[in-house]
């Protein structure tokens, strides 16, 4: 390594200035237990043994890392694609689920609960709960009801009951406040399976652990394709920042890995309809952290806008917040016109149609500079089937 | 002198704090409903600073909080209206909000600035103790505003006595595990709840708060503590009035009853 950073989570869960639990008391207990038991629990062999045995058997792990030829013509330079959208239900999400009903289950909690804004993570936990055998309650945005209705359906279908949050703009943001509302009403039976890297301390570290699998397969990947155990950047998307968390985790103190964060510009980053949360925002506190979030000069938190359900977020990480703030990543934005066109091509170039959130991470190539023997990995976090009203709206402006 | 501290030397039983979000049901409803709160025989009275994810908090209370902002509440007007408060009454006045709120502000502009209108106290239920103990209690410590920190059935009572020494106003007991605007019956598992806290000899004065919200409720809360706090009873009570004063009053005749105050 270049230089030796430092990068992680402090013992009250701070990285840098951002993190923290600013948290009711209410959920003081629930906070307190979890922090003081997470990581000695999922060190623990037998936890080890159960997780990754579910990762490999039923998930599918290791996900590929495919080496996309097309687009690498295209772009002049060497893309890799870890393949996170052929894990069983279709993206990253189900790496932190299995993880926390694992969690939930030594905590002996009979009732899970989440929030979801694509519902990528809402399937993933529905899913785990019908593994298990545990009640599941999903918490979602009106508005994301209405747009990822495969979803919703698939969740249903898991058993899980979806709620709909109907404050604020109805989106992932006040889905995340119905949820934290549960838990504050029935904190002894119930854990709640935070989806993103967001959220009071030890969810932020606790959930990227859980998803640095995707990092951890890319080292051995890399080793056996190239050579070489580390490539030149990662780019991700990230609206709370999981894929991107899990993606650049065991490459957050190598320097020579750039590190690409994609949020979604909306209708443009000065358009006042937009998500891009490093450019926008200022720091704050929203859902017990203290991170970067759009916000009026009151601290009142402005609604976000983005066509994509699960980048549709006010805040990012307090990990993401704390890279993007002392440069160790870059933040890319791209709009929703950018992101559509970004997922045609790749469906049309590499026959693989992306979640529209992950199609702003590939759209982000177009903004990038790289050389031609770069070897760049894009975070596919998602697969593109529950965007399919999106991309037929889409396809039918092109043609009209 | 503190008024919270003048107050509470005065009047140990029997306390009502009545919660209020500023700039609901109107804009300029707040120097209204603070004057006739204290007239009709409010305590104490807490001034709820509206936020958009208000994240301890029941519809009823989120929803005051919506119209609240869409009236224009913003913090620079409702310090302007509790200065103007202050020429009427000299109640004592808790501030209610999220830390946010009061980081974006400036810590120290905000207590400065808030204690300049004639705030003796403040709650932000998602302020941490250990971030309140590093950067915050030097800052209210030194203009004397008295801060209040919440206990709850599933606080332990090593907590509950660390809490007690931190807080430099009274103890907000809240009644159940659950967010604001719950009501009903209490259980006879929240009696021994408020027994238990108040054979604790904490030397601060307690108030029991969420789902207290008639004058029965408040009666029973009054037995075990210090006094109760009424929010989302009083925010239903001002839904679609067209004379707020009038609402206010008879809301809080309603709850000090006589039946109430002569027990």
């Amino acid at each position: 390594m270049t230089k030796n950073l430092q990068i992680d989570v402090d013992e009250r869960g701070y990285y840098g200035r951002f993190g923290g639990a600013y948290i009711p008391e209410m959920l003081h207990p629930n906070i307190e237990q979890l922090k003081n038991t997470y990581r000695e629990m999922t060190a623990d062999p037998d936890f080890k043994k159960e997780f990754d045995a579910l990762l490999k058997d039923y998930v599918g792990r290791p996900s590929p890392l495919y080496f996309a030829k097309r687009l690498s013509e295209h772009y002049g330079t060497n893309i890799y694609l870890k393949r996170e959208d052929l894990n069983h239900t279709g993206a990253h999400k189900i790496n932190n689920t299995i993880g926390q009903i694992l969690v939930a289950q030594r905590l002996g909690k009979k009732r899970i609960i989440a929030e979801t804004g694509a519902g990528q993570h809402g399937v993933a936990t529905a899913t785990v709960c019908a593994l298990v055998g545990l009640q599941c309650i999903v918490y979602m945005g009106e508005v994301d009801i209405a747009r990822q209705a495969p979803n919703v359906a698939r969740m249903r279908m898991l058993g899980a009951e979806v709620r709909p949050a109907l404050s604020g703009s109805k989106t992932l943001k006040d889905a995340t406040n119905e949820a934290i509302r549960d838990w504050i009403n029935n904190p002894e039976d119930t854990h709640y399976i935070i989806g993103s890297v967001v959220g009071p301390h030890p969810y932020p570290d606790m959930v990227a652990r859980f998803q640095s699998v995707i990092s951890e397969e890319m080292k051995w990947q890399l080793q056996e394709k190239l050579g070489r155990d580390y490539p030149d950047a990662i780019v991700a998307c990230v609206g709370g920042g999981s894929n991107a968390a899990g993606a650049f985790y065991h490459y957050l103190n190598d320097e020579r890995v750039r590190l690409v964060a994609v949020e979604a510009a909306g209708l443009g980053v000065d358009s006042g309809e937009s998500a891009a949360t490093s450019v926008l925002g200022t720091e704050g506190i929203i859902h017990g952290s203290r991170t970067l979030l759009m916000q009026t000069e009151d601290g009142q938190v402005i609604e976000p806008y983005s066509i994509s359900a699960g980048l549709d977020y006010p805040g990012i990480g307090p990990l993401h917040a704390f890279l993007i703030d002392s440069k160790r990543a870059e933040a890319i934005s791209v709009t929703d016109e950018d992101a559509l066109a970004a997922a045609l091509f790749t469906a049309r170039t590499e026959g693989i149609i992306p979640a529209l959130e992950t199609a702003h991470a590939f759209s982000a190539l177009d903004q990038m500079e790289y050389g031609p023997d770069d070897v760049i990995v894009v975070c596919l976090s998602g697969r593109g089937d529950k965007d399919l009203a999106a991309f037929t709206t889409y396809l039918n402006g092109l043609a009209g | 002198m503190n008024r919270l501290t003048q107050l509470f030397d005065k009047k140990k039983d029997n306390l009502l704090n009545v919660y209020f979000t500023a700039g609901y049901p109107q804009l300029d409803s707040t120097v209204t409903i603070i004057r006739n709160l204290a007239e009709a025989g409010a305590d104490l009275i807490e001034v709820g600073m509206p936020y958009s994810d208000p994240m301890a908090d029941g519809e009823t209370i989120q929803q005051s909080s919506m119209k609240a902002l869409a009236n224009g509440m913003t913090l620079e007007t409702l310090f302007q209206q509790l200065t103007e408060a202050r020429n009427h009454t000299q109640v004592p006045l808790v501030l209610m909000g999220y830390f946010n709120q009061v980081m974006q502000y400036g810590p120290e502009r905000f207590v400065k600035a808030a204690r300049e209108a004639g705030v003796d106290g403040l709650i932000l239920p998602d302020l941490p103790v250990f971030e309140y103990e590093q950067e915050f209690r030097e800052i209210t410590d030194r203009y004397d505003m008295q801060v209040t920190f919440l206990i709850t059935p599933q606080t332990s009572e090593e907590r509950i006595r660390q809490i007690g020494k931190l807080s430099t106003g009274f103890i907000y007991v809240v009644s159940s595990s659950s967010i604001t605007g719950k009501s009903g019956e209490i259980t006879e598992g929240q009696k021994a709840y408020f027994a238990r806290i108040a054979a604790m000899d904490l030397t601060q004065p307690k108030l029991i708060g969420f789902g207290i919200s008639d004058a029965k409720s408040f009666r029973t809360a009054c037995a075990y503590a210090n006094g109760a706090i009424i929010g989302s009873a009083f925010i239903r009570a001002l839904k679609d009035v067209d004379d707020v004063a009038a609402a206010t009053r008879s809301f809080v005749h309603g709850i000090l009853s006589p039946a109430s105050v002569g027990a």
